[in-house]
């Protein structure tokens, strides 16, 4: 008996040991110098935490428990080391998917026991059930959708139907009435059922209107959702890690996103519901007066003696460059440059790709230095003073509209402001709009020149012209 | 039992709190691990799967709790290796 009170007091003790390595490990993590290190202090509180569990004496099935865990350990094992730089969104898409997924398991596993064994169910234990059921199916589902869109498994583009938004009030307002049912009657299983069908079908629905560029916002928001879920499994089973690990999750993908709709310059609930984009492709005269402008392109040759010439280069890689896999051509671009004498920067738009911080991890992978990638804010100021601002597909964020033309979709929203250098260098595979479908200004000012083609192969072609540069 | 509920919501908006000041000043180059790290903490759902899959008997609670004993497991232990491994990459100018 006192064994067991002390087994069971350990065991509170080490979770809480487990909260702190989490907080500590997230601190560490804020940080370039010691985010290795903050997260492998979050991995130990998290082994700390499993194996403080092992020893609940309620825990019994330990063979099938041990296969579950080697199991999952494999898989997962095997897809971190497996997975591409590059697709490296769609890897933290499916596990924000996998982990609403359980937290979703566990709240319906745990209401069945309840139900089971004594025939009903407290109101408070159905509401959190609810909760779980909710925020996990959604979870799970949206994260399988954006997995799908990133992947290129279905379009990328803002799917929208007649009467979407209605059909989805209809179906959430269908969910409430479900639930203040099922809080009343919680031996309904068919209700239940239902309730969790529905949690599925709105993590689909919730993701189908939302467009390729707007995904940074969706994974940050599906992160924080993923957190919440956890947190919901925890009030679940009344177990306070579980809760606190969820909130510090729920905290840091809600951060994420704000940060990311600030880039943007739009509002969460506009960003979710307003289909943004769904007109890509068809290119919107932003001020109808393009007819008669012109584009100049230039010759990988003669971009090459521009660059190789300047005294400062600004690159500003986007979407095109992580889809063309350019990121070890334009660091070999950069060398040569260094060669030269170039002094080289790297400028990044929050949300340039198709996740926070994709340019940087990228170009890590291509071993460029942290130090070299700087910050809009930051950079900005240096345009004016910089000889060649090279654009490697990216498109919106670069667009003047967004300062100029208050007519523009895209008025207010922050951008690099490369217009602004001496010269300016376009790649690009062809002069369709943006995501935002509208047209870029920046093409057709007088110090730009554009270089058409896969950002591959025309960042190797200069990288092969540079190096006869001497 | 609603007791248990109001305690649970008290750790609940303490520790977001502790979340918003801990992570808000992160520089950008660390924004995706960040995430995948956090994600990978979002797979303490494991232990809540281990406890109700934890039970001697089959049943229909301890099926759905094994099979969230993967899932999370697959999170947790591939969200901490893709960041690590993510993180070895940065580097330092001349590091």
């Amino acid at each position: 008996m006192l064994t067991t009170a002390w087994l069971s007091s350990g065991i509170e003790i080490t979770y809480l040991v487990a909260a702190s390595l989490f907080i500590v490990g997230l601190k560490r993590l804020s940080s370039p110098a010691t985010a290795r290190q903050g997260n492998q202090i979050a991995a130990a509180g998290m082994f700390v935490a499993i194996v403080a569990t092992l020893l609940n004496q309620s825990v019994l099935n330990y063979q099938m428990l041990l296969v579950g865990i080697v199991i999952g350990s494999l898989v997962g094992a095997i897809a971190a080391q497996k997975v591409a730089m590059t697709a490296m969104p769609q890897m933290v898409g499916i596990f924000n998917g996998l982990g609403g997924a359980a937290s979703a398991l566990i709240a319906v596993g745990e209401f069945w026991r309840v139900l089971s064994t004594t025939g009903t169910a407290p109101i408070d234990a159905t509401l959190v059930t609810i909760l779980g059921v909710f925020i996990g199916g959604v979870t799970f589902t949206g994260s399988l959708m954006a997995f799908a869109k990133l992947q290129g498994i279905m379009t990328g583009s803002p799917i929208t139907f007649p009467f979407q938004q209605p059909f989805n009030i209809f179906i959430l307002v269908s969910f409430l009435v479900g639930s203040g049912y099922l809080l009343v009657h919680p031996e309904q299983t068919f209700v239940f059922l239902g309730l969790v069908a529905i949690s599925l079908l709105l993590g689909v629905l919730f993701v189908l209107p939302i467009g390729g560029a707007d995904t940074p916002v969706v994974i940050s928001l599906l992160n924080s959702y993923s957190g919440l879920a956890a947190s919901a499994a925890g009030f679940i089973l009344m177990n306070n890690m579980l809760i606190i690990a969820g909130a510090l999750v729920g905290a840091s993908g809600l951060i994420l996103t704000q940060i990311m709709c600030k880039a943007m310059n739009r509002s969460l609930a506009n960003v979710l519901f307003s289909a943004f984009g769904s007109d890509g492709g068809t290119a919107i005269a932003a001020g109808g007066d393009q007819g008669d402008r012109v584009v100049r392109s230039v010759e990988p040759e003669e971009g090459a003696m521009m660059l190789g010439y300047a005294r400062s280069v600004v690159i500003v890689p986007g979407y095109g460059m992580a889809v063309a896999q350019a990121q070890h051509s334009v660091r070999e671009l950069a060398d040569q440059l260094d060669r030269l004498g170039v002094t080289v920067k790297y400028a990044i738009h929050p949300v340039a790709g198709r996740m926070p911080g994709h340019m940087n991890v990228l170009l890590a992978e291509a071993n460029v230095p942290y130090d070299q990638l700087c910050d809009m804010d930051d950079i900005n100021p240096e345009f004016e003073r910089t000889d060649v601002a090279l654009v490697i597909g990216a498109n919106d964020v670069v667009n003047p509209a967004a300062r100029e033309n208050t007519s523009s979709p895209i008025y207010g929203m922050p951008i690099l402001d490369v217009d602004r250098a001496h010269n300016t260098i376009v790649i690009k595979r062809g002069m369709s709009a943006g995501f935002a479908g509208i047209e870029n200004d920046l093409f057709f000012k007088e110090h730009t020149m554009m270089m058409f083609g896969s950002a591959k192969d025309v960042v190797a072609k200069l990288v092969a012209e540079v190096k006869q540069l001497s | 039992m609603a007791a248990g509920l109001l305690t649970g919501l008290v750790v609940f908006v303490l520790a977001s709190f502790v979340g918003f000041e801990v992570i808000n000043k992160v520089p950008p180059t660390l924004h995706t691990p960040l995430m995948s790290g956090a994600n990978a903490i979002s797979g303490i759902a494991v232990v809540g799967a281990l406890l109700i899959a934890g039970t001697q008997d089959l049943n229909l609670t301890v099926i759905l709790g094994l099979i969230a004993v993967v899932l999370a497991t697959i999170n947790v232990v591939g969200g901490f290796l893709v960041t690590d491994r993510m993180l070895q990459m940065f580097k330092k100018k001349g590091a």
